[in-house]
């Protein structure tokens, strides 16, 4: 069975503005999916939809055996928080919680906070030494190695990174790369959306989204 | 990790968080203030109303009866009496704390030694009692009438002799302060007044010559007698309960009875009064019982909109201070969307952060108002304003509605947040 599955999906905003249309998808387990396109053309409104975000109108969305189309915002919530772990080109860390707090926020809401295992998760992402700075005493990259280290934290199923190295310079795009491609080798499964064709070069597939249509590239 | 989460935000938005506290302590620095004065501006408005003279009438039965039935007064009717060894048990009941003065009344008529006749009142001006309590006491004329305008001084009991003599009747007599009268007792044998000031009130005081008790019970042949006695006391505002009871208290419940009984209304003093003093009847002087309930009541509206008005001032403040906090902090509140927190508990973290920084608030608008409530009580009153203790709890209900209602707006655009739209649009 496919991890994530999209059958015809579509999306219409306030019945008028059509971001989607016909889109089909299907993502298998430890697959590394680059979603690309030029901005405007639907790339993020089908990572909100991934994500447990936002709802289509129209098609189906079946994410580890749940078909989304039956599930009310409550249950959307509480699958976003258990099969789903977000990076975001803004990083977006609460800024008055240390890193490794930051990581045990996500924790509390799936479960229990468990600080030995929120600073292993740092540790992986080599940020075992900056576990008690605040966001705004880390570099760019290291913020994203926190939001990827976040993302983590619970086990998802999916890791969804939109823009991941698009705050970030060479040196940091590099670092957060490696990540990734480890994080893939060791089975994890990623989608990343980007405009960046090295970041899309580096994973397994890429698909193009082009007026909310999408197709293989 | 909660607590974490919230001592973050409170250290952060420390600044935000400070001004919803000082909304807060204002409004309730006045409310505290303006309950404090209501719960005891009554007893303030009493005393300041006592100026107006005495609430209640004591009177023999007989008399009562006759003057209800038949509209004879005491100069004309066949006179019961009451004892004057009676008065000191009035400071023996229940409400005897609220008892704040009294005289006993003694009228007659009286031949003057030229052989005209004039009206004349035993009663006391400034009599010391010790009370069967064992406490000591001084009351009379003196304590009661305070609109009475003397020319002259107040007679002195060390004077038995001394009289007031009312304007209208000294110019008619002419006599002034300083002049004696001669009259003829009952007895038929001669004595003098010595005229210590004449007196102006407005009422019949105006035409008689009002003596010491003593002098008159002599003068009248009545030693020990007294034909009423005017009562001022401390009294709540009357309600349905106070009507029905003066109308008949065996209408009463036995519970109503109690409540009744043991509130300061003016029907149960004088039900008290009645118990103590035998065969007399207390009577309400309706008037002015009305009057005090009347002007306590709406002193105390006031101060009831204004405690209203305050807390819905800085209930507005409050909403508008949270929208912007909220608004603000749109992103992260977000982002624990994102990250899978429930509407429920995104609420729960922020209104927890919101009710520190009420409570804080809370606590210093307490601490202002009760001195805002001692400048209102010396300003206004003169004298200190008791705290009542009473009042924590209606501020703390009356706190959390404030709070509550002015997060509302916020809560409402906090379910409304969408991750999806305040982390990277749509």
């Amino acid at each position: 069975m496919s991890l994530l599955k999209l059958t015809d999906v579509a999306m219409v905003y306030g019945g008028r503005v059509t971001a989607l249309e016909h889109v089909n998808l299907t993502v298998e387990k430890g697959d590394w999916l680059a979603i690309m396109g030029p901005s405007g053309s639907g790339k993020t409104t089908l990572m909100n939809i991934i994500g447990c975000m936002d709802k289509h109108t129209a098609g189906q969305v079946v994410l580890d055996g749940i078909d989304l189309n039956e599930v009310t915002k409550n249950e959307l919530t509480q699958i976003r928080r258990d099969k789903i772990g977000m990076v975001f080109q803004q990083f977006h860390l609460i800024p008055y919680l240390t890193a490794v707090e930051n990581l045990m926020v996500a924790q509390y809401y799936h479960s229990i906070p468990d600080r030995k295992e929120a600073m292993a998760a740092l540790e992986r992402v080599g940020l075992a030494d900056r576990a008690d700075h605040l966001p705004s005493e880390l570099s760019g990259g290291e913020q994203q190695r926190v939001c990827i280290a976040r993302a983590l934290i619970n086990y998802p199923v999916l890791i969804l990174a939109d823009e991941p190295t698009g705050n970030l310079d060479e040196k940091n795009e590099k670092l957060v790369m490696d990540l990734f491609r480890e994080l893939n080798r060791e089975g994890h499964t990623i989608i990343t959306v980007t405009h960046s064709d090295k970041v899309g070069q580096a994973a397994k597939r890429i698909v193009i989204i082009e007026h909310g249509h999408l197709r293989d590239a | 990790m909660f607590w974490q989460m919230v001592k973050g935000a409170v250290l952060r938005q420390g600044r935000q968080l400070l001004f919803v506290a000082l909304t807060v302590a204002l409004g309730v620095s006045l409310a505290t203030a303006m309950l404090n004065v209501m719960f005891d501006v009554g007893d303030k408005v009493n005393q300041e109303l006592k100026a107006f003279g005495a609430n209640i009438t004591v009177t023999s039965k007989n008399a009562s009866i006759l003057k209800d039935i038949y509209g004879l007064d005491n100069a004309s009717a066949p006179k019961e009496y009451l004892a004057e060894s009676d008065i000191g048990k009035l400071k023996t009941i229940f409400w005897t704390n609220n008892i704040v003065a009294f005289s006993p009344h003694l009228a007659g008529n009286l031949k003057l030694d030229g052989g005209s006749e004039v009206a004349v009142s035993g009663t006391w001006f400034d009599h010391y009692m010790k009370l069967p309590t064992g406490e000591e006491f001084s009351t009379g004329e003196q304590y009661l009438k305070s609109w009475w305008q003397v020319e002259g001084a107040w007679p002195k009991e060390t004077e038995p002799d001394s009289v007031l003599v009312g304007k209208t009747l000294a110019q008619k007599l002419n006599v002034k302060p300083g002049d004696s009268i001669s009259y003829v007792k009952k007895d038929g044998t001669k004595a003098v007044f010595r005229i210590a000031g004449l007196v102006s009130g407005g009422g019949e005081e105006d035409d008689q010559i009002v003596a010491q008790l003593p002098a008159v019970q002599q003068a009248l042949g009545l030693e020990g007698k007294i034909d009423s006695v005017n009562v001022s006391a401390m009294t709540t505002p009357e309600n349905e309960l106070a009507r029905r009871a003066a109308a008949n208290p065996k209408s009463l419940s036995l519970k109503e009875y109690e409540i009744w009984y043991c509130t300061s209304y003016v029907s149960s003093i004088a039900f008290q009064i009645e118990e103590v003093i035998a065969n007399s009847v207390a009577r309400p002087v309706r008037q002015i019982a009305e009057s005090e309930g009347r002007i306590l009541d709406k002193t105390q509206l006031l101060m009831l909109l204004i405690t209203v008005l305050s807390l819905l001032s800085a209930t507005m403040g409050v909403s508008n201070l949270v929208s912007a906090n909220i608004m603000e902090r749109s992103k992260e509140l977000g982002l624990l969307k994102a990250i899978g927190a429930t509407d429920r508990s995104v609420v729960i973290l922020v209104l927890t952060e919101i009710f520190m920084a009420g409570l804080i608030g809370g606590v210093a608008g307490y601490v202002a108002g009760l001195g805002f409530a001692q400048i209102i009580g010396h300003a206004v009153f003169g004298s200190s304003i008791a705290i009542n203790m009473l009042v924590i709890p209606i501020l703390i209900v009356l706190l959390i509605l404030m709070l509550l209602l002015g997060s509302l707006p916020a809560i409402r655009s906090l379910l409304g947040l969408h991750p999806a739209i305040v982390l990277h649009g749509r």
